[in-house]
Parts: structure tokens; sequence; C-alpha cells
């Protein structure tokens, strides 16, 4: 635009980020602007600002807007025909004549009842007949000519028609020959009616006589599916190849399961330490500036362990896995079904064949689609079908097992229904409730299989505490346990719980009742077990784990011993510990106490020196000497066996010999796990310390050469892991203190989102100031808009009154003039007159 | 002269049901020596009604320290009596007159005993020490001995030594703490852990912890609430499946 109407406003100072709106401005521009927009409507208004007379639109129900406009046309036109009855309009010539078209009348056309028209018809409806093209398009020359022909006939008979009598003559002709013709076709449409009837009658009497050989050639005329066709459509339907990952070869699947479990042992090993997990989770807290930094701090303990959720992951793949291969057993069955059925059909008549036939393809095509679930489904309700059907036959052979199991609402029936069954009979039926409840296939399975895990708990602590205890059982029975605590930790986590809370709580009653406790039956023990298997022990906390420790800590040094048995599930509980801290290598003080007491119990009275055996053992007292033996030929027939875990629940009344034979082995075992401590503990500062009791007592006091030879490799195997440690002390140094930074009023920062924007205050406060803001803003412009409009309005009026005064002074001044005039012209006169 | 089960009836109540009723209970004072040199549970419990006599009526014990010293065997973690004993020691040794070899020694005493002790005691004897750092910081070259020589083939203490003065606590290091940061339970190797860095001013509260009992400590870990249970990823193959497993070489499922 022409610069010279630019207004530019200049900034005193330029602001970063500021976006100014009103740098430049064209004042020329936006007045004009105002004055055409005033121009259109303000003057516009002020002109009519006197006029009265009001514009009434009285149109029916115009402004009425309950009805709809299709009653109001109808409204309108009624209105319209009322007003106009009674008229009789000169330029209407037929009104009431009804209107036809081909005889026919337009109204009923108009309703369009579909009348059939034959093809003749059709053709007939476009062709005028030759005369009365003649006599419409040819200029009436053709009637001219005709009557010269027909004149030329019967020129005698026939006086000459004049025209109008030709052309009415002419509109009868038309007319007949219309009525004639629509004759004729209504009394075809009665005949095809009649014969369609007929037929109708006829047709249900032939239905049902025809022979089939007939009907069947009938059919065999219409066309079959042919071969081309339907390959087409199998291509069409069939699954497309969907890009899946690639075999992996054996190599590569290696390398994946090794990097899977590198994973999960980091992961275990972040657990076991449990430190720097507290470290990270740890954020620096809010010191109110007040804090004296006296390390008075009210801390709770909320560290939560790291989730672990590969593992759940891959187990469902697993599990989808196993549905899979369900799924593709059952196929088999299905089709083995599918098959059988088709064999019966073979006995009934071609049709149903081609039934069963077009049935197959539709099942085939379902294959092809891959639709998994519903194929699941059915094979589902077929397998079900299945049972029922062979319920029978089932019932001869009861040996075999059925192949769907609801999960058992109680314990009871859980045990009724694995009872008398073999081990493998009763992994398969753990295995078949799993696979036929999986979660994913109904929402009550997972509470179903939740309890579950307890029944099987429970099943394996009652074989446990059998006279015979099924230990064999239980071994297998863990597999199942493992796969369904894989699938809901919580809950395994929880019956376990529960189970440890229990026992400990029998433990704590019997302590306060007779002070001292004694070792829980085989089931327990199981149970430790069993965690072990389940759960990682490694870990710096864990919900099971913990509380397992601390029952086994209770265990080793609350309960009395006074018997063999005492001993072997004190050494039991003993090699639970150390397989709990195997990996973690984690210290534990009630093991070697209860070691050291093992060994003190095999050594004969009066000993006691140099070392002190702490509880449950005692130096001086009754039940020493427990694991003494002092016979020579026991001595030197013992050989090195398991030691069979019955023992625990019923010692048999066996011979001496036995009886001494155990209790070696219970020496050697010890033996053993004092080397397996020696080599867990080394990296331990005080390692030394930890074991000079042990070392002691196996160097001075231990009569080695009594024992046998086998005895003797034990002992010193445990006795070199002890002593060839090296002595390694490093004088301790407290970590460095971190410099303790000075308490500072950190500084607010609020986030600026516009610039010149008030910004304090709450949101609600900020949006309050921000209406006001606006409210202001429009009713200044308001005011200024007014303002203009009434300088507008000052400014109209002023031209107005300016052009009224100035036509007045034109008047006046033709008039002054012409008066002027006037009496110069009669003063002339009268000077002529005067001068005449 | 008396049997030991009278022994500990009267010496549980004497202090609290006979001595504050006694117009000279000076007159205690032979029983109550004597009771203090028998040793075991009968001195530990004989040490209260000598400490009010101490306290109360200026009776002066010749080698007060070394018998306490003495007492320190490793069934006082065990023992019932341990909350009583542990609240008299912490008392003993609340004196910030005490020789620093003194304490070093107790400290250096008691965490070598910790090492046969069960979580419940541990939990209580680390505060324990925490608090004598505190009181005595003359002791924290135990845990902070930046000049010292780097390697020792020996810990300088000398554990059988019946003279605090002479066992050489001074020139020792807490290894046994340090040993004790590899407990099983996750609480104890917490507190444990607390002693590498330096300690803050204020003194922990023990008294809640003098009476922990294990049934306690582990209702208190069952009710602990989880958020996620980690599992074991290792494949299940049997009772005794597992690699290396130390019951399949010892125990058979006969």
């Amino acid at each position: 635009s022409n610069p010279f109407e630019v207004k530019v406003n200049r900034q005193k100072f330029d602001i970063l980020g500021r976006k100014t709106k009103n740098d430049v401005g064209l004042p020329g521009v936006s007045r004009s602007k105002a004055i055409k927009k005033r121009n259109q409507t303000l003057l516009k208004e002020y002109k009519e600002r006197e006029k009265t007379n009001v514009f009434k639109d009285k149109r029916f129900g115009e402004y009425n807007t309950k009805i709809t406009s299709e009653e109001k046309m109808i409204r309108r036109f009624a209105l319209e025909r009322q007003q106009n009855y009674g008229k009789k309009n000169i330029y209407n010539l037929n009104e009431d004549e009804e209107l036809t078209h081909y005889g026919q009348s337009l109204a009923e056309i108009e309703k369009l009842n579909d009348i059939v028209d034959s093809d003749s018809d059709t053709e007939e409806r476009g062709t005028l007949s030759a005369e009365l093209t003649a006599a419409h398009f040819g200029g009436g020359g053709g009637l001219l000519r005709k009557k010269v022909s027909t004149e030329q006939q019967d020129e005698e008979e026939v006086k000459p028609k004049s025209r109008k009598e030709l052309i009415e003559e002419m509109i009868a002709k038309s007319k007949q020959e219309k009525q004639e013709r629509q004759t004729r076709r209504e009394s075809a449409l009665e005949l095809t009616e009649k014969l369609d009837k007929d037929w109708k009658e006829i047709q249900t009497l032939i239905a049902r006589k025809t022979p089939k050989s007939e009907r069947k050639e009938k059919e065999v005329e219409k066309p079959k599916p042919d071969e081309y066709d339907m390959i087409v459509r199998e291509l069409g339907f069939e699954m497309k190849a969907k890009p899946s990952e690639r075999l992996k070869t054996e190599e590569e699947l290696a390398k994946e399961e090794q990097a899977r479990l590198q994973k999960l042992e980091a992961d275990r090993l972040r657990r076991m330490r449990g430190v720097d997990e507290e470290a990270n989770k740890k954020r620096p807290s809010h010191m109110s500036a007040d804090d004296l930094a006296d390390g008075f701090i009210l801390d709770k303990d909320d560290r939560r362990l790291l989730s672990y959720k590969e593992g759940e992951e891959e187990e469902e793949e697993e599990g989808e896995e196993e549905e899979e291969e369900e799924g593709e057993e059952e196929d088999n069955e299905n089709e083995g079904e599918s098959q059988e059925e088709s064999a019966s059909e073979n006995e009934e008549d071609d049709a149903a064949d081609s039934h069963s036939d077009l049935e197959s393809d539709l099942e085939s095509e379902e294959e092809a689609a891959g639709n998994k679930e519903e194929k699941k489904h059915k094979a589902n309700e077929n397998e079900s079908q299945n049972v029922e059907k062979l319920d029978p036959k089932r019932e001869a052979a009861k040996s075999e097992l059925p192949y769907t199991f609801s999960v058992p609402e109680s314990y009871e029936t859980f045990k009724s229904l694995l009872a008398g069954r073999t081990i493998e009979q009763q992994l398969i039926i753990l295995e078949r409730i799993q696979k036929c409840n999986h979660p994913s296939l109904a929402v009550g399975n997972k509470a179903k299989l939740e309890k579950l895990f307890g029944f099987l708990l429970e099943y394996i602590g009652e074989l446990a505490t059998l006279d015979l205890p099924e230990l064999r059982t239980i071994d297998k029975l863990v597999l199942p346990l493992y796969n369904l605590c894989q699938m809901f930790p919580e809950t395994a986590s929880d019956s376990i719980k529960f189970i440890l809370r229990d026992a400990a709580h029998d433990l704590e009653e019997v302590i306060e009742a007779k002070g001292r406790a004694i070792f829980p039956g085989l089931d327990t023990l199981i149970y430790l077990k069993i965690v072990s298997l389940l759960f990682p022990t490694s870990d710096f906390w864990h919900p099971v784990v913990t509380p397992a420790f601390m029952y086994m800590s209770q265990l080793l040094t609350k309960c009395r011993i006074t018997t063999l048995q005492d001993v072997i599930k004190g050494l039991f509980i003993c090699c639970l510990f150390l397989e709990y801290v195997s990996l973690s290598r984690r210290f534990v003080p009630e093991l070697i106490n209860f070691l050291l007491g093992v060994l003190h119990i095999s050594l004969p009275k009066n000993q006691a020196q140099g070392y002190t055996v702490v509880h449950p053992f005692t130096p001086v007292g009754k039940n020493l000497e427990l694991l003494l033996v002092c016979d020579k030929e026991d001595l030197k027939s013992w050989e090195k066996q398991n030691v069979p875990l019955s023992i625990v629940t019923r010692l048999k009344d066996t011979s001496r010999t036995e009886i001494n034979h155990t209790r070696l082995s219970c020496l050697a075992l010890c033996f053993d796990l004092i080397k397996k401590c020696a080599a867990l503990y080394e990296s331990l500062p005080s390692f030394h310390e930890i074991m000079h009791p042990v070392r002691i007592l196996l160097t001075q006091h231990v009569p080695v050469n009594d024992y046998p030879e086998k005895m003797q490799e034990w002992y010193h195997g445990a006795l070199k892991e002890l002593e060839n440690k090296v002595k390694h002390y490093t004088p301790l140094i407290c970590e460095k203190k971190k410099p303790v930074p000075l308490k500072q009023y950190t500084p607010k920062i609020v986030k600026v989102l516009e610039f010149g924007r008030k910004q304090a205050g709450s949101k609600k406060e900020q949006e309050r100031k921000q209406l006001i803001h606006r409210h202001k803003r429009e009713l200044k412009g308001a005011i200024r808009e007014i303002r203009k409009d009434n300088q507008y309005l000052a400014r109209m009026q002023l031209s107005e009154i300016m052009e009224r005064d100035s036509a007045r002074k034109r008047k006046v001044k033709e008039l002054l003039g012409s008066l002027a005039t006037q009496e110069g012209e009669w003063k002339a006169m009268k000077r002529k007159k005067w001068k005449n | 002269q008396l049997p030991t089960g009278l022994y500990k009836k009267i010496l549980v109540i004497l202090h609290d049901s006979v001595l504050p009723y006694m117009n000279e209970p000076t007159l205690m004072m032979d029983f109550l020596t004597v009771a203090y040199g028998i040793g075991g549970a009968i001195s530990l419990l004989a040490l209260n009604g000598l400490f009010i006599l101490i306290h109360q009526h200026n009776l002066e014990y010749p080698d007060f320290y070394k018998k306490l010293y003495s007492l320190l065997d490793p069934s006082i973690y065990h023992v019932k009596y341990r909350a009583r004993f542990f609240h008299l020691t912490d008392l003993f040794l609340s004196s910030s007159h005490l020789p620093a070899y003194l304490v070093a020694a107790f400290i250096k005493r008691l965490s070598r005993l910790a090492l046969t002790a069960p979580p419940e005691a541990l939990l209580m004897i680390i505060p324990f020490i925490c608090n004598l750092f505190r009181r005595h910081p003359a002791c924290r070259v135990l845990v902070h001995r930046p000049g010292g020589p780097a390697d020792m083939s020996e810990d300088p203490y000398v554990m059988e030594e019946e003279e605090p003065s002479k066992s050489r606590a001074l020139e020792s290091s807490l290894w046994e703490i340090q040993s004790l940061q590899n407990h099983y339970h996750p609480d104890v190797a917490k507190a444990a852990a607390v002693l590498n860095q330096s300690l803050s001013e204020m003194e922990d509260d023990i008294s809640g912890l003098l009476e922990l009992s294990a049934y306690e400590l582990f209702d208190k870990e069952v009710k602990k609430k989880a958020v996620d249970v980690p599992l074991e990823f290792e494949q299940v193959r049997g009772l005794f499946g597992k690699k290396n497993d130390i019951f399949a070489e010892h125990f058979s499922l006969d």
C-alpha cells in the first residue's frame, strides 16, 4: 500500500519473545472502512427514522414452527382453493375435465400401479399413427391430399366436408382406436392373471408328484458350481500369507534363551543387592528451611520390589502354545469325527450327500480362514459332545481318564479326584484341569485355578504327613505347583504365607506354653523346600522368602534337640538355609551355631573347652552324645548313604547298627555342610572369627582316628576348606561424607506462558482476572464505537442542515432575483409610461 | 549356698520389691556380690540390685566394669533376661567419663558375640553399638581409620583377654559389623550398613528394641504388603531337582 498511509508505532525497546500486534497501522484505510460500514447501517437507520409503515407477512403459518412444511403447503393450497372456489375464471376452459394420457387419467398414472406393458405396447407408444402425424405435422397438406383422394374415390356420394368436419372425424377416429387398444390390453391382463392362477394350482400338484429322477435331471441342468469357480473362491477365502517371523535356527533359539536367562539373572542380582534399588528409588525429599540437619527424619519403609513381568509374559506365551497344541489335537479329533459323519452319511441318498458336500466345503473354507478362536470353541463343543457321546464307552473302560475336568470346589472333591490314581494319572488330571480352565477361556477360571493352588499345597502337606510319606508323588506334584505359581504369583505367595504364619503361630504357642519348642512335621519342611523352588531366595527382601527365613531361624534357635529325628530335621533346615543363601551368600549365624552344636553332641561328654555352644544346645545336660557312636563294628561297617526322609516321621525299630549308621551319615552331612559354609562365607571379613569355634572343635576335640576312612575324608574336606583361607584384614574406613550444601530458599519458579500477562494467583483467580480484563477492554471499545457513531451522525446532520440552508439561500436568492427583475421591469414600464 | 532356681526367683524381684522397702539396703551387699560372682544368668540378675546399691547407696565396687566385661559371653543374646541386661548395660555405659579403651573393648566384644546372635538380638545390638559410638567419639577409630596399615594378617583384638585395657580393642576395626552387612535379614543388613556412613548426631532409642521377639519380627514380615511377587525363573524338575542340590547329595525321597 501507499507508504504515506502507513503509520508506524515505534518501540522504545526491543524485547525478545514479545509479539507485537500494533507496530504498524493504516489509519486511512481503516477509517474509510468504518465510514463505509456506517453508511450501510447507521445511515440507513437514520434515514428511516421517522418512517412508521411496516411490512406484514400474512402467509399462512410462515412463522409457526409447529407445523411441518408439508402440512403448511397443504393448508396453503386448501386456502387458495377456498378463495378461488366459486369464482369462474374465463380463461380456465375445462377445469372439471379429467386430464388423460393415452386414454388413462393422469391421476391414475401418478398412483404408479405397475401395469406390465407388453413389448408391442411400448412399440406402439413410441409411434403415432401416420394419420395423426400427418394431421399434426403435415401442416394440413396431408389432410387436403387425403381429401383429394377421398374425393376422387367417392366424389358423388359424399359431399365435400368442411375442414372442421374433417378434424372432428379424425378426433373421433383416434378416440375409438384408443378405446379399442385399452380394452384389448385389459383382456390380455385378465388372461395372464388367470393363467398365473391356474399354473399355481397345477404347480403344487406337480411338485408332489414328479418322481425324483426327473427332478434330479432338472437340477443337473442347473449350472453346477464349476470346478474352476470353486477353486477361485477357495483361493479368495484362503488365508493371506501373513508376514510371519521366520523360523529360527537352533542356534538363534539358544542365543535368545541365553539372553533371556541373562536378563533374568541380572534382575535377580539387582533384587539381591536390594540397596541399589533403594537408592534409585530414593528421591531427594523436600527439606524445609527449618530442618536442623540432625538426621532426625521420620522415614517410612516404602521399599518396593521390582516387578518381574517378563516371566509372566513368557508364561502366557507358553500357555498359548499349549493351547495351540491342544487346539491342533482337538482339530484332529474333529476331523476324525467329520470323517465318521461323512461315512455314515454315505449311506443316505445322493441329495443329502451333495448337501454334506456343501457343508464340508464350508468347513474347509472356515479352516482356510484360520479363525482360530471360533474353531477352538467349536472344537471344545465337539469335545464335550464327544465326551457325552462316548460316556458309555468310557464306563466300560474306566481306567481311561476323562478329557475335561472342572476345577473342584472344595478340598474334599479335589482329594477324591486324585485318590486312587497313579502319579502319572494325577499329573495328567492336574494338567487337564489347568488346560480346560485356562483363564483366557472363561471369566471365572482365574479364581478357580487360584483355589487349585491352595488345594494342591494342602494335598502335598497331607501326603507328607502320612505314616509313609509319599515323597515320590510330591516330587512330581511340584511341577504343576510351579506352573500354577507362575500363573498366579500373588495367590501363591498369599497361600504359602498363610501356611508359614500358621506354622509360626503354632510354634509360638508351644513356646509360650512349655517354654521350649519341638521341631515341626515333615510337611512344614517340605513347604519350606517348595518355597525355595517357587521363589527366588536371593532377593534382599521377598514377601515369602523373608518370613520363611525368619521361621527357619526360629526353628534352629528355639527347638529342643532330644532325638535323632530332631537332629535330622535340624540338618534338613541347615541344608535349606544353605540353599536359600547359596546365591546371595548371606550370613546366617544360626546355621553355624547349629552345626557347631551338632558336632558338639557327637563328642563324648566333658570336653567343652575353648568354644561355647549356644541355645538350643547346652554344654552340659541330658541330650548330649546323641550322635556319639562307640561301637567299633558299626564304625567299620558304615557306608555313606543318603538319609531317607521318611525316617523323620517314624524311626523304624531297627537295629542299633542301623541307627548308628544313620548317626554317622548325619555327622558326614554335618562335615559337608561345614565345608560348604566355609566356601560360602570365605569372603566375609570376619570369616575366621565366625568359624573359630568350629575350627577349635574340629582340630582339638573330634576323635578323627576313631572314624572310618570315609568319614575321615569328609572330615578332612571340611577342615581343609576351613584352614586354607588367608587371614586378611583391612581397617575400616567410613564412606566419605558428602558435603552438605547450605540451606537456601529455593527460588520460586513459575511457568511463563505469555509475556505481559499477570501470572500470580491460582488458576481460578487468574481466570477471573482475565475476564475482568476482557470486560474492561470490551467496554472501552464499545464506548469508542458509540462515540464514533455519534460523531458520524452529527456529521450527517450537519451536512443535512448545510444542504438545507444552502438550498434555502439559493431559493431566497432566486426569489429575490426574480422580485428584483420584476421590480426592475415594473420600474421600467413606469419610466416608459412617464416618458410617454 | 542357695539352689539356682531360688537365686533366680529372688534376684528377679529383688530390685523393685525388696530393696526399696529395706531400712538398710546395704545389708544386701554381700549377698549380691556373691551372686554376681557366680556367673551366668544369676550374675546378670544380680546386676540390677548391685546397680541400685552403687547408684543410691554409695557402694564402691572394685573392677565393676571388668566384671561386667567378663559377663559377656555368647549366651547373653539367647537368654531370657536379655532385655533387662542390655537395659542396665546401656545405663552403665552411658557415662561419658569412661575411658575410650574400655568402651572400645565393650564394643568389640559385643560385636564379636553378635556373630552368633539371632536377628532379633542383632536388631537391638547394632543401634546399641551406634549409640556407644555417639557417646564416645574417641572410639570411632573402630569404624574409621584412615591412616592405618593397609593390610593386617590378624585381628589385634584379643577375645580371650579378661582385662579390657589389655584387649587392644582400639587397634582393631569392627569387621564383625561389616560381616553382618551380609546378614540374611534385610533389616539387620540395613542397620549394619549404617556404620558405613558417618553417624548422625541423635542417639537411637533402643528401649523399644530391647523386648523384640522373633515372633514379632516374623509377624511384621508376614504382614508387609507386597506389590509384586518375583518368581523363580529356573524350571522345576522335582523336589530335589535343582542344580547342585545339597539335598540330593544327602537325603533320599524314600
